[in-house]
């Protein structure tokens, strides 16, 4: 299997960090993603510069890119930084000033997989998890398939683009975990719902492994087809180091260890072993 | 120096395979090969070595499977490989179609095992070399590793240079530790055409919020920049005592200089390992780098240095 996204190496430099509620977007100018960039694909970027002791890179779905700015292509992700116990390597991106120069690879993984026929989708977005699914909405409308957007976090604090979710789609659903903005709950709480009122054959979803299993399995019940963008640690993003592996299900039925960087992050989301995740499942080949 | 570059040939013979350059890729470093394709052309590296083939398949480690430390990774994959019958279907051909100089690194539980291997492994078209990979327990002796005792060492080099055909050299992987100058000595004697040093360095770390070990499989090895020093002081070590035999030297190559120093210390070609993880294409960088540093110094070619960093006994009298 290839990742077929025409990944490259690109000397890339930070253009700003603004900070948007709990969220960091890191704008970067890195010359050719954007003209490769498929929604659900991401960046790994190098971190603490030419001297750096850190050697593992760091990886984020890509939230948006530009094919020409006035330096040329630039790509923004979305850094979720916690109050303690950050990386130290994310906490250098969030932090790093205009100008600091970094390796960016990229566009490097399976994008989701798109309908070919005007299906309604539903779009879940959990905090940062909320970032790639803009511009799949894009690509999605320009299929004319209807989208609804389901954006969820713990507070208004950790909602992503709730705002330009409004502005995106025709649909949009606010879940909070403290009640404070939109219904209260999870994103999965809101789901069955969701997909009744909207008959959605497809869901889409990003966000913390508990939350794509649930996804998953509510979809599943509701007859619909998902697809799950996994947040799972990549060292390398490039498929060398074989850390990122999940457990997943093949056409063949057999489970494998299957790097989450090269044959994901998008994974359909009943072939991934959900309850096995982070172990080697006794039957995995 | 880039004018120089050009006067510079890195045409490297290693156990009398003929390599484009002194600078392979490291086992279990480079994936199946096609995951570097966009990084560098594959046809331009000394070898590619692929990750450790084993009889069956191997699922591997649970994760995490891989944390930083300092100017290193700390590693444990446990072997994760598709097995020799996935490898001669689905990665070799790939590699032997793109006439990529290949070398199939091999492990086993017992020395019957790693002659399996070697049979079916060099006899298949497109297999440059074969990297031993001694570095896995002996099912036969409590689990101990086969390159922790000489006398296995021997018994498994002797059962695979009997299945490999001539022209296909025989390399075996040794870990760091004690004896290692005998280890070598005793894969040299038994059908070794060289000797490749060294495999990761043990280690262990903790995770910062759970103080519990980080690594999925508790304890693993280092590689990366950390461990140059001490890679270097094992070739050292053996090409003082064996001048004439091949060795290639692995462990935290980052730079063009960091092949000079390999080579100074008696390494006659490197693999690179940890630095492909954190640049793809570290080879073509660090390949263009050697040239520049062998031009600036008006070497003509790699092998001229080769264990030239030692001192001269009847020049020097220290």
């Amino acid at each position: 299997m290839t990742g077929a996204t025409g990944a490259m190496s690109t000397p890339g430099q930070v253009l700003g960090v603004k900070r948007v509620a709990a969220f960091h977007v890191l704008s970067l100018l890195a010359p050719g993603i954007a003209e490769r960039f498929r929604p659900g694909t991401f960046v790994a970027l190098s971190v603490g510069g030419p001297m750096s002791e850190r050697l593992a890179r760091r990886t984020f779905p890509i939230h948006r890119t530009r094919p020409t700015g006035a330096h040329g292509g630039t790509v923004e992700v979305v850094l979720q930084v916690p109050d303690s116990g950050a990386d130290p390597g994310t906490l250098w991106l969030a932090t790093a000033p205009a100008g600091t120069r970094l390796d960016v690879l990229g566009p490097l993984g399976r994008p989701f997989a798109l309908p070919k026929e005007p299906v309604t989708c539903v779009l879940v977005g959990e905090e940062a998890g909320s970032a790639p699914l803009f511009t799949l909405a894009e690509r999605l409308r320009e299929r004319d398939c209807p989208v609804h957007m389901l954006i969820g976090g713990r507070s208004g604090q950790h909602l992503f683009g709730a705002l330009e979710a409004r502005r995106a789609t025709r649909g949009v659903t606010v879940t909070t975990e403290d009640g404070s903005v939109g219904i209260a709950g999870t994103v999965a709480d809101a789901l069955p719902d969701l997909l009744v009122r909207t008959a959605a054959e497809v869901v889409y979803a990003a966000g913390r492994h508990s939350t794509l299993h649930a996804v998953a399995a509510i979809a599943e019940q509701h007859g619909a087809w998902s697809q799950a963008l996994l947040d799972v640690a990549m060292p390398c993003g490039t498929g060398l180091c074989q850390a990122c592996v999940v457990p997943v299900v093949g056409e063949d039925g057999v489970t494998r260890m299957v790097r989450a960087c090269f044959e994901g992050p998008v994974f359909r989301g009943d072939r991934v072993r959900w309850d096995d995740l982070g172990a080697v499942p006794e039957d995995a080949r | 120096m880039t004018p120089y570059r050009s006067t510079v040939d890195l045409t490297t013979d290693l156990a009398g395979l003929t390599l484009a350059s002194p600078v392979l890729t490291a086992a279990g470093c480079g994936g199946t090969g096609r995951e570097l394709e966009g990084y560098l052309a594959l046809g331009t590296v000394g070898a590619f070595t692929t990750r450790t083939i084993t009889l069956d398949s191997v699922p591997g480690a649970p994760v995490p499977r891989l944390v930083e430390t300092p100017s290193g990774m700390l590693v444990e994959t446990r072997g994760q490989n598709p097995g020799l019958q996935g490898f001669l279907a689905s990665e070799l051909p790939w590699l032997a179609q793109r006439r990529v100089r290949t070398v199939v690194s091999i492990a086993g539980s017992t020395p019957g095992e790693y002659a399996e291997l070697a049979r079916r492994v060099a006899n298949s078209p497109g297999v440059a070399a074969l990297e031993v990979n001694l570095v896995s327990a002996n099912r036969d002796a409590y689990e101990r590793r086969f390159c922790d005792d000489g006398y296995q060492v021997a018994k498994v080099l002797g059962a695979v240079r009997a299945e490999v055909p001539r022209g296909v050299p025989v390399l075996a992987k040794l870990a760091p530790g004690h004896g290692l100058v005998e280890l070598a000595r005793a894969a040299a004697r038994n059908g070794a055409d060289g000797v490749v040093l060294v495999h990761g360095f043990p280690g262990v770390s903790f995770d910062p919020d759970t103080w519990r070990p980080s690594l999925g499989g508790v304890t693993g090895t280092v590689g990366g920049p950390a461990v140059l020093a001490q890679a270097l002081r094992c070739v050292w070590d053996v090409h003082r005592e064996m001048p004439d035999l091949p060795l290639v030297g692995v462990g935290g190559v980052r730079t063009g200089f960091d092949v000079v120093q390999m080579l100074l210390a008696g390494a006659t070609a490197v693999q690179v390992g940890t630095s492909l993880l954190s640049d793809p294409g570290a080879v073509r960088r660090i390949t263009d780098e050697l040239s520049d540093e062998l031009a600036g110094h008006h070497i003509a070619r790699p092998a001229d240095l080769v264990g030239a960093g030692h001192p001269d006994p009847e020049r020097d009298t220290r």
